[in-house]
């Protein structure tokens, strides 16, 4: 079948797509955006995180089909300036809290991250922790995550 | 940071060397999402691969078909053992692991075929169609079944180094520790605590599964990208299987999603080349979680009986200990974590009467190896429990039982080795102890109604918090660093220094695997340190420079950095011989052997400068290639387990505070606070990364993670659904106080850093719960019917 959805604010098609196939392998394998990671493929790590519609979801849970007519938003979509050179507020701080070992999950965990301080710019640390508890780590405990949250949402706010 | 103004002529300090918290430099990449992981890689006309493997821990192969695979459309090769080219077995020290079956699969999720095809569902269900008739046979899953008289051996008419003094064929190794007179030390001992512990099989769980590319080169060679902890491991191990001579095997390091021990065996590596050759095809090979979970070995489950005996003035006076690991059907790494249990099984603490013997088992389990800890960690589960029971039973503070007998520098090792670097074992305890708690009932003080998120259980609780308890508990544990027993645990390291556009570039190439850790940040960061050089390149990891070595046994940032030091310092020396053939003449400093390279210039120690590298260079191109080595180590005695056989120890101490729903059987840990020696920060964010990384592995083994196997030896639970690692929910708080006492014998008195709070975490964390409930607790993960009796 073929998908027309936007991602990251472009329309795009995907051709050959077999009806079995999750949103996760068309954005990876067919579209060219391997950003979202493919950590457990069922929903537990959050490590394909990305927003359909606003909403953040897990892109190995959607099936290629349910997004027909919608809209994507990747990693690969967060940075802005020309080809994304200018990083996001959240992108900059996970960089420079420590919040990044291996990385693997650190895709997800940056749109979830930047869908909490647009939702809620000032977060308290158990918000943090909720928002982000959907998003497996296994290299860091958290601890810089968090830090790289609270420098985020302060960072967002003195921008206003 | 301060900073002193620089007089005219002197040269400033080298920026992002060593001791700074330098940016990672993936970071941007791995933000934008834009690192290349091995399952990101993709090629023109690529296959995908796929493993069948076996349902049954144990059977024999009657027949294999696979027209049904081969009839599918799509599919361009099945292998199987029988299509295998050259050497059918590998192994990292024992070549016990077939390829693929070889009429005999003996453990659950063992490889028997590969299926290539152009998608990865064509490549699954075609494996699907492969009919295997297989008759099962009886399963070996304990010490008891492995050693029963006419129990079926793993792997009959063994000839690996170890068979000649094993007691029994289905046990990989034994190794004992005997010091002292132990009986003589029990006679006088005025308290004594047994007791058997249990560890649960622990995945490493990294994020990134099992998966890289193998390209067939046009001769007749392979190329692989991959993930991996080891590639000269991998290549060595690799080769044989293809038939290829190592240097038609060219690999290169891909973006690896974390390790933790689970990346030292090969997984998929042959595989994938296998099919390649085969096709004539690039292959990719990609994990999914469920497989993942049977690719690739485990830490070791581990059942411990220990015996202590205390005077009445609370001095440790012997210790007995019998270890038994279940390696699982493979050997893997089992015999080195057999030696690691062994001869770390005591502790940090001084004993002079020590019996301890450990085994590693032959079992239809799966296979066990290596995961962070590797050894040390079960030890220290047990050995810091019968601690607390000894300090309980002389009524002393577990802490101050534990500073009495704590080791230090110059203490003897039960294998005779003497401690010679800083072991502050008790200043580690005494920082955690003197902290302040976290405030009690923590979901009440944000005032109003209770915020259910800080109750054990969080969101999904059901109570207000009546049934809560709180617990704290205390550990230290110790870890050697490094490959040890006599192994030649050498990296190499590959300099290039010259000047492009006017500015000296050096240029690091090593064969380190970065998995994670901040390897390539150090790196780059002893560059700076040692050649005073602002930019420095990484080359891709690859096996076109000589093998690094493990990233593992915390080893890396001493062996590998360690190389990349040396290798700047053998560069600054030509630096020096061209500058003083260029300028000699000009300055008498030139002929002082004391010559320092910072800023971009050539500096006398007082810091006048001499010359700019750039003008000391011009058109040349340094360039050096060198091992390195670390002091050597000594085997184990088989008999006594006496011998120099680590390089260096590592320690950390934790203090747990928990609340626990007695109720409901529910933990929540509210702070696990850790301080650990390191010798030399060298990039002091990365090494608190770490430590809070492994803190919260050690957390996990705690109180929720593990693999379960039943009986036959099936695994039960091969998914994130249902193997629980913590989410951000279950990790606390985890303050960090990092002291750094030099190491003389270490690279800028570094002191590996990975592993050692790995071990202590989990046995804080129980001791804390045992604190709350009054309960014994002997085995981890705790679960919630252990607390609640049900």
């Amino acid at each position: 079948m073929r998908v027309n959805f936007t991602v990251n604010g472009r329309p795009r098609q995907a051709d050959d797509v077999w009806e079995g196939e999750s949103l996760l392998y068309v954005l990876r394998e067919r579209l060219g955006l391997p950003g979202s990671k493919n950590a457990c493929e069922q929903g537990e790590c959050g490590s394909c995180t990305v927003r359909l519609d606003g909403v953040p979801v897990c892109a190995c849970l959607v099936a290629a089909g349910q997004v027909e007519g919608r809209e994507v938003v990747t990693v690969e979509g967060l940075a802005t300036g020309e080809d994304g050179a200018e990083l996001s507020v959240v992108q900059k701080a996970f960089t420079d809290a420590g919040a990044v070992q291996c990385g693997f999950c650190t895709p997800g965990l940056v749109v979830a991250a930047d869908e909490l301080i647009r939702r809620n710019p000032d977060p308290s640390d158990a918000d943090i922790r909720e928002a982000l508890s959907g998003n497996l780590c296994r290299c860091t405990g958290y601890e810089m995550i968090l830090d790289a949250v609270r420098l985020a949402a302060a960072r967002a706010g003195e921008a206003g | 940071m301060a900073t002193a103004r620089t007089p005219a002529g002197l040269a400033a300090g080298t920026l992002g060397g060593i001791g700074e918290s330098v940016p990672r430099p993936d970071g941007t990449l791995k933000v934008t999402g834009e690192f290349a992981y091995a399952s990101d890689l993709w090629h023109e006309d690529m296959l995908w691969g796929c493993t069948l493997r076996s349902p049954h821990a144990h059977a024999r192969i009657l027949s294999t078909d696979v027209s049904g695979a081969l009839a599918t459309p799509g599919v361009y090769a099945v292998l199987t053992h029988a299509d295998l080219p050259a050497a059918t077995r590998y192994g990292l020290e024992i070549q016990d692991t077939p390829v693929l079956a070889d009429g005999v699969v003996r453990y659950h999720g063992e490889p028997v075929a590969l299926v290539a095809a152009d998608h990865p569902e064509t490549a699954r269900r075609a494996a699907a169609r492969i009919r295997v008739a297989y008759e099962e046979l009886p399963v070996v899953h304990d010490e008891e079944s492995a050693t029963a008289p006419g129990a079926p051996l793993l792997h009959p008419g063994r000839d690996d180094s170890h068979a000649a003094h094993v007691p029994h064929p289905n046990i990989v190794h034994r190794q004992p520790v005997v010091r002292g007179d132990v009986a003589a030390a029990r006679a006088r001992a005025a308290v004594v605590v047994t007791g058997d512990y249990e560890v649960g099989m622990q995945d490493q769980a990294f994020l990134g599964p099992e998966s890289g590319l193998a390209v067939p080169a046009e001769d007749g060679g392979v190329d692989l990208y991959i993930a991996t902890q080891w590639l000269h491991a991998d290549l060595r191990q690799i080769a044989p299987v293809l038939g290829l001579p190592e240097d038609k095997v060219r690999m290169t390091l891909s973006g690896v999603g974390g390790a933790f021990g689970g990346r030292e065996d090969l997984s998929m590596q042959a595989h994938a080349c296998l099919l390649a050759l085969r096709t004539g095809k690039p292959v990719k090979m990609v994990y999914n979680r469920f497989e993942s979970f049977f690719g690739h070995v485990h830490r070791h489950p581990a059942r411990l009986h220990y015996e202590h005996g205390a005077s009445g003035d609370g001095r440790l006076l012997y210790v007995k200990a019998r270890i038994v690991l279940d390696g699982g059907a493979y050997a893997s790494s089992s015999p080195a974590v057999v030696g690691n249990a062994a001869s770390l099984a005591v502790g940090p603490y001084v004993v002079d009467a020590v019996d301890v013997e450990a085994v590693a088992l032959y079992s239809n389990n799966p296979p066990c190896g290596a995961m962070r800890g590797f050894g040390a960690v079960q030890a220290c589960f047990a050995y810091e429990a019968q601690m607390d029971r000894l300090a309980d039973r002389l009524g002393l503070d577990p802490v101050e039982f534990r500073q009495r007998n704590a080791m230090a520098q110059g203490a003897v090792m039960p294998t005779g080795q003497v401690v010679d670097a800083p072991a502050p074992v008790a200043e580690l305890l005494r920082r955690v102890k003197a902290r302040p708690l976290p405030p009690e009932r923590p979901w009440e003080s944000a005032g109003g109604g209770p915020d259910v998120r800080a109750l054990p259980g969080g969101l999904s609780n059901t109570t207000h918090g009546e049934g809560v308890v709180r617990g704290v508990g205390y550990a230290v544990g110790i870890k050697n660093v490094g490959f040890s027993e006599g192994f030649d645990d050498y990296s190499t390291a590959r300099v290039r220094l010259e000047t492009v556009a006017g500015q000296p570039v050096a240029t690091v190439h090593t064969a380190m695997a970065e998995v994670g850790q901040g390897g390539v940040t150090v790196h780059a960061q002893i560059a700076r340190t040692e050649l005073g050089v602002t930019r420095v390149v990484l080359e891709p990891a690859d096996t076109r420079v000589g093998s690094a070595g493990s990233t593992s046994a915390s080893r890396q940032t001493y062996v590998t950095g360690g190389a990349v030091r040396h290798a700047c310092h053998l560069v600054r020396e030509e630096v020096l011989a061209l500058g003083r053939a260029r300028f000699g003449a000009s300055h008498p400093a030139w002929a002082h052997a004391e010559l320092l390279l910072e800023g971009g210039k050539v500096t006398t120690e007082a810091g006048e400068v001499l010359a700019a590298l750039a003008d000391v260079l011009e058109d040349e191109v340094i360039d050096v290639e060198r091992e390195w080595r670390h002091r050597p180590t000594e085997p184990f005695d088989l008999r006594t387990g006496r011998g120099d056989g680590h390089v260096q120890y590592s320690f950390a101490a934790h203090r747990a505070v928990v609340d626990v729903d007695t109720e409901l059987g529910l933990v929540k840990v509210v702070e696990l606070a850790c301080a650990q020696d390191v010798g030399k920060a060298m990039n002091p964010l990365a090494v608190a990364g770490q430590i809070q990384g492994g803190t919260t592995q050690g957390l996990g083994l705690a109180v929720m993670e593990e693999i379960v196997v039943s009986a036959d030896g099936r695994v039960r639970n091969p998914s994130f659904t249902d193997y629980l690692i913590p989410t951000i929910l279950d990790t606390p708080a985890i303050p960090v106080d990092i002291l750094e006492l030099a190491d003389e014998h270490a690279p800028y008195g570094l002191r590996g850093a990975g592993e050692a709070p790995t071990l202590s975490a989990t046995p804080a964390v129980v001791a804390a719960i045992r604190a709350a409930t009054g309960l014994a607790l002997g085995r981890v993960p705790v679960r919630p019917e252990h607390l609640t009796g049900t």
